[in-house]
């Protein structure tokens, strides 16, 4: 299986397929633009044509020329039509391997195989397309040689290399009334965005001038009036009408790009790490070791939080589509998340961790600054504005206050034998957890308020990720600190995946090599 | 592992609220040396602006270039002293503590073991005074490179053998 291979050849249609569509625009405009009077819908047909050929010559000439080698140690891609490049990837340094598959790849059968080695998103090394097969094999062997390598490592012959069944044990899948529930949290108006967008293409397209002023005005006055004749009863019913039919079509926005994106929503625990699936149309695979696992965070929403609700995502250094930590249950009761967190080696805070609370001096500090800002507004207001119009940012001066009164309910940190914590959030709780020994440094920053004020922020130095406990009083800081350096020195970098306390290596075969290190 | 000797023996906290070291003299010096170079285009501005508006004659003479220039010594003279005072680092058997800034103070501890490497490096100015500045890069995203500029070039070298050797040490 060593000698070079190249991906599958339906490639080059979906190639071809890409710059069809790259090429239809260009045509449309040519066909209804004067360009070439009479003969312009031939020369339009034409520039589709030749950059249809040009795109398929193209595509083939790329298909022809990367090649993919899986060697004993490492994975090989050559590429390049004039300039060749080869990059090699040792199997050591995958992180993960995720298979993508995009509506159009997915009616043929294809996926595109992504090695996630953590160097950052445009170094990674990506197939495009494998067939369904190809690339679950693919993945299979990437996890193979890596175990092979690391059971030589250690010299155990006796630990056998299993080709694990795909099928694991299932830990969180959204069912679609979970589904639909989710979606409704997801309260989004991006539709008004496209909206937007659609606005201005109609402008280009036709006579309608939509950004005149004059026309929306006149639009508005003819409206206005009649709405003016209704009465105030009328009025206000409309205006709460408009709102409702706001919110309506913001909840439909956000299921209907809940269901795009985590339809069929599964996380799997296999011997070797977790298995994600999700999406309707463009459906992602990504595999990620449960070793490489950094830290966890608990995020929630304002309206969720007070359902219950709450998301899990893994922090590590490959990276998910749309944010650095990978989401693992997007939408779970506490419950049912503490099973992944255990499986993850990890521990969910109990009754026997002793949460700390940030110093009340950081809560009057920031309660006095958040609501200063509005106060300074509020007087060239009294002195200029309309009398009474100073009330407005008092009243925000009075509401940031509030929130942040109540935004210090939710920081507070906490630490024990292995892990750390941190909460912090304005009105619904983010929470952090780090193992002690995964942690690369330790800072403590204090601005001028805090030095005088006497409290600290502590930032930890964590892979792919970052944590940070606010408000922490200077002197408790200073512990914190000493007693996480502690733990760090006692274990180089390059021993953190043997090491006792991390629990992640629950299983009897982990038996991972010298320097399999987290980058 | 038989070979630790580094690692203080639990019970025995190491003290991380140490006294400083203080850094090279040359970097109080190479700072005052950057602000007045920061310090010549503005003042170059001002002569400018004075000679503009010299026959409107709307304010006395040397009134704006007055302002800058002694806006510019103070920050001459003050500034790099009191940031070279605010600077320091201590290090000891298993890591590196850096401590920096006069408004925002940070306090940055790394262990050596989570050093991924280790740069020197010597810009133009830095070479003049013979200091040199030392960055720890570890892989967490918070705090991804800790510098530590200003220390004596022989200094920052023999810091970087040392830091270097302790990797080996815990890895072999």
């Amino acid at each position: 299986m060593s000698e070079p291979q190249r991906t599958a050849p339906v490639s080059v249609i979906l190639g071809a397929i890409g710059s069809l569509r790259s090429a239809i625009f260009p045509a449309i405009a040519i066909a209804f633009s004067g360009i070439g009077g009479d003969g312009r819908f031939l020369l339009a047909l034409g520039v589709g044509l030749a950059s249809v050929v040009i795109g398929t010559a193209f595509s083939y000439a790329h298909w022809r020329r990367l090649t993919y080698t899986i060697g004993e140690t490492d994975i090989r891609v050559e590429s390049g039509l004039f300039s060749r490049s080869a990059r090699s990837v040792p199997y050591e340094r995958i992180q993960d391997v995720s298979l993508e598959a995009k509506p159009l790849p997915r009616l043929f059968g294809l996926v595109a195989v992504k090695f996630e080695t953590g160097a950052g998103g445009a170094d990674d090394l990506a197939l495009q397309y494998l067939t369904d097969a190809q690339g679950e094999d693919l993945r299979q062997l990437v996890r193979e040689r890596r175990d092979d390598e690391a059971a030589v490592s250690v010299a155990d012959p006796d630990a056998p290399v299993r080709s694990e069944p795909e099928a694991g044990e299932v830990l969180y899948a959204l069912t679609p009334g979970r589904l639909l529930t989710f979606g409704l949290f997801e309260f989004s108006l991006a539709v008004f965005a496209v909206l937007g967008g659609a606005l201005q293409y109609v402008d280009n397209v036709s006579d309608i001038d939509v950004w005149n002023v004059d026309l929306w005005r006149s639009w508005l006055s003819e409206q206005g009036s009649t709405v003016a004749s209704l009465g105030l009863f009328v009025q206000a019913a409309a205006a709460i009408a408009g709102l409702l039919g706001l919110v309506v079509i913001g909840m439909a926005t956000g299921v209907v790009r809940t269901v795009l994106r985590d339809w069929g929503f599964t996380l799997t625990r296999s011997a070797r790490g977790f298995r994600r699936q999700r999406g309707l149309l463009t459906r992602t695979d990504v595999v990620m070791p449960a070793h490489r696992v950094q830290g966890l965070v608990i995020g929630t929403g304002l309206v969720r939080y007070r359902f219950g609700w709450h998301g899990l995502s893994f922090v590590s250094l490959a990276q998910d589509a749309e944010g650095e930590s990978h989401i693992v249950a997007p939408f779970a009761k506490m419950e049912e998340i503490a099973p992944i967190v255990s499986a993850a080696g990890f521990r969910l805070p109990d009754e026997t961790t002793q949460w700390h609370r940030a110093s009340t001096r950081q809560r009057t500090d920031t309660v006095v600054f958040g609501s200063a800002v509005f106060v300074l507004a509020a007087i060239p207001v009294a002195i200029f504005a309309p009398f009474g119009l100073f009330l407005l940012p008092l009243g925000a001066a009075v509401l940031a206050a509030g929130a942040n009164l109540y935004a210090w309910e939710f920081r507070r940190h906490a630490i024990d034998a292995s892990q750390v914590y941190a909460s912090h959030g304005f009105f619904s709780p983010t929470r952090q957890i780090a193992t002690r020994l995964k942690l690369h440094s330790v800072e403590i920053a204090q601005g001028p308020l805090a030095r005088l004020r006497g409290y600290a922020t502590v930032h930890l130095g964590l892979a792919g990720g970052t944590f940070a406990m606010q408000g922490v009083p200077l002197a408790e800081a200073r512990a914190l600190r000493a007693s996480v350096l502690e733990t760090i020195a006692a274990t180089d970098f390059s021993r953190l995946d043997q090491a006792p306390q991390s629990q992640a290596l629950s299983e009897p075969h982990s038996a991972f090599s010298e320097n399999f290190l987290a980058t | 592992m038989d070979h630790t000797p580094a690692i203080t023996p639990a019970g025995h906290p190491l003290d991380d609220e140490g006294e400083l070291t203080k850094l090279h003299p040359g970097y109080a010096h190479a700072l005052r040396l950057r602000t007045t170079l920061t310090a010549i285009p503005f003042l170059i501005g001002a002569l400018v602006a004075e000679a503009a508006i010299a026959e409107q004659a709307l304010l006395p003479q040397g009134v704006i270039a007055g302002t800058v220039l002694v806006i510019a010594l103070a920050l001459i003279i003050r500034v790099p002293a009191t940031r070279y005072n605010a600077r320091g680092y201590q290090i000891s058997a298993d890591r590196l503590r850096v401590v920096r800034g006069l408004l925002f103070r940070s306090d940055t501890v790394v262990p050596f073991g989570r050093v991924q490497h280790i740069d020197v490096h010597q810009g133009p100015l830095d070479r003049f005074f013979g200091i040199a500045t030392l960055t720890l890069h570890t892989a967490g995203n918070h705090n991804a490179s800790v510098s530590l500029p200003g220390l004596g070039e022989p200094l920052a070298r023999e810091m970087r053998e040392e830091i270097r050797a302790h990797i080996r040490r815990e890895t072999v």
